[in-house]
């Protein structure tokens, strides 16, 4: 005789929670995370490499987490701004949890932190169904990609609460159709900001910093159709819970038990340490 | 192919929900998987049988439902089924005030227990 239990949970319910106590966490000490998402070769790495200038530039406390399967090269871009950087190797694994990202995060990220950009592996697929505790979700596509990459990768896109073209500098030559990118985009997440941008031509550069500071001083982000909680409640009644949960947490180190996964290692690079810097940097062990 | 994190979550909580019902095998899991959730129920499959390995879950099935993607207008009131790729603005007046009513679902919908563990019974019948 074989017993039934009607369980009724959800599978990303342990993520879900925890990147939940992490915004949380993170907004008590002050700090939005953005999470980037786009595919390998979009151009993640050299609009962030401008953005974090930027910020720099305007006294805005900016440190970027960067994620790869291998190499530290982001890193030692990034690091060229001359914030801090840290690089998370993921040793294989595709997509970054929020478990993994409190694990990296703890005993390194800077206290007065206003933005932390989390430069997720280069992946549309897998990363787009883990919550990471951001407050912006960025996707960002380059004009070569293709204008129906909306349609081919519906849960990134469909989640996306900014999106980002890249190489806009390149967009006729490459007889990009900016039209039809648009009625892709919006078919899948209607109602969210795309924005043109060129690292190398200084197109558009600062729209991620300005609208990552707007919901870092409360401003609601967009709420995707097919965000999850949105779904789940039927409405977007809580608008703001991202960033509104402040309680009284420490950035703390929350590894429980019951980590399933291996951290991958991490490097950190600090402001000091550019492309010109003879030693490997610190091996800390996420 | 995050198939495999998923499938692991899905173990640790069956391991979980055994421990807390003292179960000793699982026959099936039966999971809901929207048709909007990004996860690919063969993969799904394929991942579930390697980390049910050396667990209480040794040897269960995996079934999967699926949910279909529905939207509703919150402007005229229409409501259609969404597809995939979902069209998420109304696909009767164009408003994009909408809302999911499903297809994002990934869920553990029921788990059968079995009398003992299911490995060592499935080795008894051969």
């Amino acid at each position: 005789m074989c017993r039934v239990t009607d369980l009724q949970q959800a599978v990303m319910a342990r993520n879900d929670d925890r990147a939940e106590h992490l915004r949380a966490e993170l907004a008590a000490g002050g700090t939005a995370t953005v999470n980037l998402l786009s595919s390998p070769g979009s151009g993640k790495t050299a609009l962030l490499e401008a953005e974090l200038a930027l910020a720099r530039e305007r006294g805005v406390a900016v440190a970027a987490l960067t994620a790869d399967l291998a190499t530290e090269n982001d890193a030692r871009r990034l690091a060229r701004s001359g914030v801090p950087c840290k690089q998370v190797l993921t040793d294989g694994l595709c997509h970054l949890e929020a478990d993994m990202l409190a694990g990296h995060l703890a005993g390194w990220l800077p206290g007065d932190t206003r933005l932390l950009f989390v430069e997720n592996v280069g992946n549309l697929v897998c990363p787009a169904s883990y919550d990471l505790g951001e407050s912006l979700r960025v996707v960002l596509a380059s004009v070569t990609e293709g204008e129906d990459k909306p349609l081919k990768y519906p849960t990134a896109f469909g989640t996306a609460q900014l999106v980002l073209v890249t190489k806009e500098d390149i967009a006729e030559a490459v007889g990009f159709d900016r039209d039809a990118f648009l009625t892709h985009v919006r078919q899948v997440n209607p109602g969210v900001e795309v924005a043109f941008t060129s690292a190398r031509a200084q197109l558009g550069v600062g729209v991620l910093l300005e609208r990552a500071l707007a919901v870092a001083d409360g401003a609601a982000a967009h709420r995707p159709v097919m965000d999850r909680r949105t779904a789940a409640h039927g409405h977007a009644h809580d608008d703001g819970h991202r960033h509104e949960h402040a309680h009284g947490h420490e950035h703390g180190h929350r590894d429980g038990p019951e980590h399933e996964h291996s951290h991958g290692h991490a490097h950190e690079h600090g402001p000091d340490q550019g492309l010109s810097h003879p030693h490997a940097p610190a091996h800390v062990r996420g | 192919m995050h198939e495999m994190s998923i499938a692991m979550a899905v173990v640790c909580q069956v391991e979980e929900a055994a421990r807390a019902h003292g179960a000793e095998g699982v026959e099936t899991v039966t999971l809901s998987v929207g048709e909007l959730a990004g996860v690919v129920p063969d993969a799904l499959r394929f991942s579930f049988s390697l980390a049910c390995e050396g667990t209480v879950l040794a040897g269960a099935e995996l079934v999967t439902e699926h949910v279909a993607g529905r939207a509703r207008c919150e402007s005229c009131g229409g409501e259609w089924a969404t597809g995939v790729p979902p069209r998420l603005c109304c696909t009767r007046c164009g408003d994009s005030r909408t809302r999911l009513l499903s297809g994002r679902e990934l869920g553990i919908a029921t788990v059968r227990w079995a009398e003992g563990p299911q490995r060592a019974r499935a080795l008894e019948e051969l």
